[in-house]
């Protein structure tokens, strides 16, 4: 890890070793990211991790750095665990919520990302509802732009907290057994995690209703089944997706009753698989749809240990991404 | 009132409906053909000698294009869409009914016949609306239409849903022999899909909408036409079940005929990325259905090349990819698409590029033209297809400048197009074509 992170006992103006860099000035994808660059973010992460264990949870690293947490999508845990992360770098951080900013006066998002970049902020973070809403600041900011949910699209950095949590638990990914199961074709944490967790070598399931299945799974380099017993047979994690309310009105599946009775995970289906299986979910869970609130709280489930480390996963994304040399300029 | 005799001395004359493929000369006075043949006298004409190489065909026809006037100038108007039309080797674009107001009443129809006349360059033919304001509902005043100048009805941009509606307007329409044109999509299988259902589509996380959207309509409007014999055409067909429907049909004798786009020939759902300018309705289809496209243009099963030129404002594709509207351009880049990627790479002949350009569309519309038989208006299309041409979008005419294909580099220019013998393009990139702009 860069000295950056020991930085409170920098002296202030002394100019710390460069960070590492990622090849793309942004983080719109997970495919923007190679096996190296994954595992350099999880290793970060958990010096990461390590300042919110301090008394005083902070770090210099991102002084004097500007970034906008531009929320265009009600989210609660992913602008929050942002937020705290930004804080926790030194980040001078400005939040846009979808209810206050200008789209809601008929701006478009080209228009608010050059308000924006008037004001020359760092680092973008957006959330927004539409696919490739990220791709499109990108392409008209000169600020880094990190992907925090673009529609249908992905979520990046949800995949790279989940992995951050399965390596705390599993000893390598290689041959690792991950089910993934929900709502898959609407889930953009699916997409990210699928790209991630076959780069580093897991062997990805993903289960859920056929109305719900991937279009062109067959070319994902994945099992895909409606089977939730063969999903979860000897897997060692176990992934919930959320059921989107929202998607029921498109004939997907009949009733809340009886997706959970199909592939709702309880305490009895989840014998099939490891002993030592971990249970995860990226939230906001419904009990009693997607899973059962005896596994969701119960000693297999890592679904509050995946929302720490998203502050841990976040810092480092942040981290590397800025690929500045800190305190420049303060000499 | 009478003008110049010409004479187009030794093109290659390619005109399917007389049978003439090879060099020859085209006489025209009064702004009519007067003759064609091989070494025609001048005879007191001017003698204008078409360089080696170029083709001289019946004007092309663009049987599908949008030019937003009246309501929406700020996309296009007839005059701009009428200058890329003959700037693609257009002499007719027929422009379909879903301006502000609908094109649904013969008010509307008239006001785009006068604008057409004032632009003075392609010949303009309205295609009015099946359903008042194009809502699917209560049947136009076709007739009206028709007297107006009206040469198809179409509720293009919306699917005719109801399958009463749609049997109804074939069996009216049939009355004053005009086709009914549907944008063929079941709505609620569309879903709200706005990119190709498929693995592209879902590592884009933009919702898909399958082939058999287009073909379960096709299917029905297939089965209409046969109940009722009104002609019905397929309009931007991009799916390899909706060729399959029609190719059913014709075999039956079925009065149906169908249009493909350059993109639904050239682009597949591969190419997509985030860019609106590669998002249309129906949208880039699979590899497979592509290849069925060119198969189907190959084989004649396919009756015509339409562009579903749709200009829209750089603004309003500015966007995020699901607020974009649908649509691209097309008419300042059809020509040159065809020839490199449908004539040079032996598709097809120049002969039945002929024919989906020119013959057919005339056919299908009842319009005149679509050959260069004498005794017809001389609109003539020339080609210079060996001339290299890069697309370069900043220099349309048209307003607009959605288009995929700016930057691609392709074999095959229009040198000139001609309407009632008169130049009204000539391509001053093309080497040689400058001598074509008689006085």
């Amino acid at each position: 890890m860069s000295t950056a992170l020991d930085a409170p006992g920098t002296a202030e103006g002394e100019r710390p070793e460069p960070a590492p860099r990622l090849r793309s000035r942004h983080l719109l994808s997970v495919g923007d990211l190679n096996r190296e660059e994954i595992l350099l973010i999880l290793d970060s992460a958990e010096a990461m991790k390590e300042v919110g264990t301090r008394r005083i949870k902070k770090v210099p690293t991102l002084r004097g750095a500007t970034v906008v947490n531009l929320f265009l999508e009600p989210s609660t845990r992913t602008r929050t665990s942002f937020e705290i992360a930004e804080k926790r770098l030194s980040a001078d951080t400005l939040n846009i919520a979808g209810g206050t900013s200008s789209l809601l006066k008929g701006e478009t998002l080209v228009d608010t990302a050059r308000t924006l970049e008037a004001m020359a902020p760092d680092m973008v973070v957006l959330r927004h509802s539409a696919s490739g809403a990220c791709h499109l600041l990108a392409g008209v900011c000169d600020a880094r732009v990190i992907n925090a949910g673009d529609g249908m699209h992905e979520h990046p950095t949800q995949a790279l907290l989940d992995a951050f949590t399965i390596r705390e638990h599993k000893p390598r990914f290689e041959g690792l057994k991950v089910a993934i199961v929900g709502d898959l074709l609407h889930s953009r944490v699916l997409r990210s995690n699928i790209l991630l967790l076959t780069e580093l070598g897991a062997k990805v399931w993903v289960c859920g209703p056929r109305t719900l299945m991937l279009p062109g799974v067959e070319r994902f380099g994945v099992r895909a089944t409606t089977s939730l017993d063969d999903a979860v047979a000897d897997a060692d994690v176990v992934m919930l997706l959320r059921v989107q309310e929202e998607r029921m009105h498109g004939h997907f599946f009949p009733s809340r009753r009886e997706y959970f009775t199909t592939f709702g995970l309880t305490a009895e289906r989840l014998r099939r698989a490891r002993p030592d299986v971990i249970v995860m979910h990226p939230g906001p869970m419904n009990r009693g749809v997607e899973v059962a609130s005896d596994v969701a709280d119960g000693p297999v489930s890592v679904i509050l240990e995946q929302v720490a480390n998203g502050v841990a996963v976040r810092m480092a994304v942040l981290y590397l991404l800025a690929g500045f040399e800190t305190n420049e300029g303060t000499a | 009132m009478t003008t110049q005799a010409v004479v187009l001395k030794g093109g290659l004359v390619v005109d399917p409906a007389q049978g003439i493929n090879g060099v020859a000369d085209v006489r025209i006075e009064n702004g009519r053909v007067a003759a064609v043949g091989a070494g025609l006298p001048l005879d007191g004409a001017l003698c204008v000698e078409v360089p080696a190489g170029f083709v001289v065909c019946p004007g092309f026809i663009d049987m599908h294009v949008h030019f937003r006037e009246p309501g929406q100038e700020h996309k296009e108007t007839i005059a701009t869409g009428a200058a890329a039309a003959v700037a693609g080797g257009f002499v007719a674009a027929a422009c379909m009914p879903n301006t502000d107001p609908v094109n649904d009443h013969v008010g509307v129809t008239e006001e785009i016949g006068r604008r057409a006349s004032e632009a003075g360059l392609a010949r303009v033919y309205p295609i009015g609306a099946v359903s008042v304001g194009s809502q699917g509902e209560r049947m136009t005043e076709i007739k009206a239409l028709r007297e107006a100048g009206c040469v198809g009805i179409s509720d293009d941009g919306h699917p005719v849903a109801s399958a009463l509606l749609m049997r109804r307007a074939l069996e009216y329409a049939s009355m004053f022999g005009m086709p009914v044109i549907n944008h063929c999509e079941e709505p609620s299988l569309a879903a709200g899909g706005v990119v190709h259902e498929g693995y592209r589509a879902t590592t884009l996380g933009l919702r898909g909408q399958p082939g058999v959207t287009e073909s379960i309509m096709v299917e029905r409007d297939v089965s209409l036409s046969g109940l009722t014999g009104g002609p019905v055409h397929v309009a931007h067909m991009s799916a390899g079940e909706s060729l399959r429907a029609v190719r059913s049909g014709k075999e039956r004798s079925i009065r149906v005929t169908c249009e493909v786009t350059p993109h639904h020939f050239i682009l597949t759902d591969e190419d997509l990325q985030y860019d609106t300018n590669f998002k249309m309705n129906p949208p880039l289809r699979a590899v497979a259905d592509r290849d069925a496209m060119l198969e189907g243009l190959a084989d004649g099963s396919i009756d015509a090349i339409a562009t579903d030129h749709a200009p829209h404002h750089a603004d309003e594709k500015a966007v995020e990819f699901d607020r974009a509207p649908f649509g691209i351009i097309g008419l300042e880049t059809a020509v040159s698409l065809s020839l490199d990627r449908l004539v040079h790479r032996g598709v097809l002949s120049t002969t039945r590029l002929v024919e989906l350009y020119a013959a057919n569309p005339a056919r299908i519309l009842g319009v005149e033209g679509g050959t260069l038989a004498p005794g017809g208006a001389a609109d003539i299309t020339i080609l210079a297809p060996e001339t290299e041409v890069e697309v370069a979008a900043d220099r349309f005419r048209s307003k607009a400048r959605n288009t995929p294909f700016d930057g691609w580099r392709l074999r095959g220019a229009v040198a000139a197009t001609i309407v009632d013998g008169r130049v009204v393009y000539a391509n001053d990139t093309v080497p040689g074509a400058a001598a074509l702009a008689w006085p």
